[in-house]
């Protein structure tokens, strides 16, 4: 059984007549940024210049066009960034004329209120800043890229999901979620985090892309880059360390999957440069991406359900 | 009306909301797994970690309902908690699947699938046949207003005599259903057995019995109302979520209406109201950030500029004036009560319809229903956790609404604790209850 990887009709069909897959779920994730714009004080869009949030930024500035984005951006920097990332959240900062919050795992290092695991990994320890740079800025509404086919605690998630004061998710407790009405009530110190993709899929969101032209990082291009082997990923060198003794440090053609932390996320073998061809990969892909490429899902059976009871997305 | 027929979208819907329902250990799980495994959309990776957790459990095949038990209380009790929203996709249309649990306590999450479903799966044992879970299950599909059906009984390969188990159990079912007021043709029954996948993806040569098409041939072609169709077709329904002023310098003077048409269509020219206040005006372009639009249907989300300076706030309803329903601010309507602390007359709450909240005090409690028997009992004293009832509400602010079984998208709201902000209730405007009790669904 093939599943439809076909570039769609470029844009949006303005004598109204169609309306595929890709229209519904946009019309959907508009409806939600305008319902938390008139319900809630002060939300914020977590971006952390991966494709799901550069997706997410990018439907959010058409939800409220002509008219500038009314939240400000956030993003939680664990020091292990790929460069093209950061420079990439920077550039689309200024195109666009946002505010930016950046909340720095390395200040909460330098300070003593976090320490440095032991293998390295950076992205656990981004639920403290997080938390915080929320509570600091009183943010009442959190807007992640989240998909619910990413993971199966995910899938479970709403569309709106409520975190108590310490950012904690309660999967036994969860609001019914009835219709397109969602109910944002929260009591002070309580938020809301809100996720405006839920219904989009890995390859939904590659056809978005590549209907709607989205600029994205370009790490998610074909490039030539200096990597190592490590557990089957291909990781890039950096301030995370790596290679040690035994890992070959070799030029090859590879792009990435997701954007995360630099010392758990892997790029692939890659010679897709371009939408199309990253459509054709990823429907023949056996693996998924996180599967691929994320380390830190492959902890345990419910990582990503630890992490999201501690306050994580 | 021709007019409204003309605007109809004309391509194929490619995207299927669907949800599963069903009692306990009738293998949901594992039929939303194996619908998954049989669409390819399962990767390589998940399907390892599910052999490797089924080996670990000591299972010689691997278990599919693994695949979509994410929780750890889940994997523990083997047992689903709650809604899951599933993905998958075949050459002809994209799924989403809301897969709920069938644990009585769980009621509410089974409402919570079903209330934006166009087409639910009902599971059923064969071994078992129609419970009263069933029964009660299927009266909640009907007062949601579900359009469409598949009675999937599963385990058929366990029976002594399937094809009269089959038969009979379709039989009862569609008895069931024709009282429910649902037409045959909306009903599919298929037997299955989501462990071996018979009559999932693949035709079952152990079921000659059967000739109709397989699970998934079925949610392929099955057709999907859009909501300008059907026999209860109502004019544009637009509920303003937010006023856009931009103020600035290329844009000083724009005043969009921000919102996703609820019901019908709009096309620049349109005459429409502005409720509940009644001011009339027309629309004159239907904006989007990729450019104007000619016409814009049920479902889609759009900004409308209006002709007049009007008055126009987040919580109006702009409307076709012919047939545009009345502002009210007391009404009968129907709710699936979804809280562990019962409703009392007298209670206030806060009433979301739309994109208006607005304070409300609930009335009488007019009748509970008995699912089972589908009668009712008139002037109870409270309303229970899983409770369906009907109940008089007046509110502070008038809400524009239509009947439900008019229109599921204009005529549902919520209850809310105005204390901890708790979902409470769902709630049908106008009497859902003797609709189903006629038997007259939308």
């Amino acid at each position: 059984m093939t599943i439809d990887i076909s570039l769609p009709e470029p844009r949006l069909q303005l004598d109204g007549t169609k309306f595929d897959t890709l229209d519904a779920l946009e019309s959907e994730a508009i409806h939600i940024f305008r319902e938390v714009a008139g319900e809630f004080e002060r939300p914020v869009i977590l971006f952390s210049g991966g494709k799901d949030s550069t997706v997410l930024l990018h439907l959010a500035i058409k939800a409220f066009w002509p008219a500038p984005l009314p939240f400000a951006l956030l993003h939680v920097d664990t020091g292990h960034n790929l460069q093209e990332v950061l420079d990439f959240r920077d550039h689309v900062v200024a195109k666009y004329n946002l505010r930016l919050h950046v909340a720095k795992v390395e200040d909460y290092l330098a300070d003593g209120r976090l320490t440095e695991r032991p293998d390295g990994i950076r992205n656990p320890l981004q639920t403290v800043p997080l938390l915080d740079a929320i509570a600091e800025n009183r943010f009442d509404a959190v807007f992640g890229g989240a998909r619910r086919d990413e993971e199966r605690a995910r899938a479970k998630e709403r569309i709106f999901s409520l975190r108590n004061a310490f950012g904690q998710w309660d999967p036994k407790k969860q609001r019914p979620e009835l219709w397109n009405l969602y109910n944002g009530r929260h009591s002070p110190g309580e938020q809301v985090r809100v996720f405006p993709l839920s219904n989009f899929t890995e390859l939904d969101i590659w056809r978005y892309i590549a209907r709607d032209n989205v600029e994205l990082a370009s790490i998610y291009y074909a490039h030539q880059r200096p990597v190592y082997q490590r557990d089957g990923m291909w990781m890039t060198p950096g301030v995370w360390g790596g290679p040690t003794e035994g890992e070959e440090l070799q030029t090859l053609s590879v792009r990435y999957r997701t954007v995360g932390d630099g010392s758990t996320t892997g790029a692939v073998l890659s010679d897709a440069a371009d939408n199309e061809a990253i459509l054709a990969e990823v429907a023949a892909s056996r693996l998924t991406e996180r599967g691929a490429t994320r380390g830190d899902d492959r902890v345990s059976e419910a990582a990503m359900e630890d992490r999201k009871r501690e306050g994580y997305f | 009306m021709s007019d409204l027929h003309e605007r109809s979208p004309r391509s194929e819907t490619k995207l299927l909301r669907l949800a599963t329902a069903g009692s306990v250990d009738d293998g949901k799980s594992t039929l939303v797994g194996r619908l998954l495994y049989d669409t390819k959309s399962v990767l390589a990776d998940q399907i390892d970690a599910v052999t490797r957790a089924s080996v670990d459990k000591g299972l010689s095949t691997p278990d599919l309902s693994l695949l979509v038990d994410g929780l750890r209380a889940e994997r523990e009790q083997g047992i689903t908690i709650d809604v899951a929203y599933r993905y998958f996709a075949t050459p002809r249309r994209s799924f989403v699947l809301a897969d709920t649990p069938g644990h009585v306590q769980y009621t509410r999450n089974t409402v919570s699938g079903a209330s934006t479903a166009q087409l639910v799966i009902l599971l059923v044992d064969a071994r078992k046949g129609v419970i009263s879970q069933t029964r009660k299950h299927a009266a909640v599909l009907a007062l949601l207003g579900v359009p469409r059906l598949v009675l999937a009984v599963n385990k058929i390969d366990l029976v002594e005599d399937p094809a009269q188990v089959f038969a009979d159990i379709t039989a009862e079912f569609r008895s069931l259903t024709g009282s429910l007021g649902w037409d045959d043709a909306d009903v599919q029954a298929i037997p299955v057995s989501a462990l071996h996948g018979d009559n999932v993806a693949v035709a079952s040569d152990n079921t000659p019995y059967y000739d109709g098409p397989t699970l998934i041939e079925h949610l392929e072609s099955v057709p999907v109302d859009s909501d300008n169709e059907g026999k209860h077709a109502v004019g544009l329904r637009f509920p303003v979520q937010y006023v856009i002023r931009p103020r600035t310098a290329e844009f000083p003077d724009y005043r969009g209406y921000a919102g996703q048409v609820a019901a019908g269509s709009v096309v620049p020219g349109d005459e429409v109201v502005i409720l509940p206040s009644g001011t009339r005006t027309t629309v004159t372009r239907i904006d989007t950030a990729d450019g104007e639009l000619d016409v814009a249907h049920a479902g889609r989300s759009v900004t409308l500029v209006l002709a007049d300076d009007v008055d126009v706030s987040r919580g109006d309803t702009i409307a076709a004036p012919a047939g545009a329903p009345e502002p009210i601010d007391q009404f009968d309507a129907t709710v699936c009560w979804l809280a562990e602390k019962p409703l009392r007359p007298g209670t206030r709450l806060l009433l979301k319809h739309g994109t208006r909240t607005t304070q409300a005090i609930v009335g009488a409690l007019v009748e509970r229903l008995d699912e089972q028997e589908l009668t009712s009992e008139l002037s109870p004293e409270t309303l229970e956790l899983n409770e369906i009832g009907k109940i008089s509400v007046r509110v502070a602010e008038p809400i524009v609404a239509d009947d439900y079984t008019v229109n599921r998208h204009t005529g549902c709201f919520l209850l809310i604790d105005p204390a901890g902000g708790n979902t409470l209730a769902a709630g049908l405007v106008g009497d859902a209850i003797a609709a189903v009790e006629l038997g007259d669904r939308v």
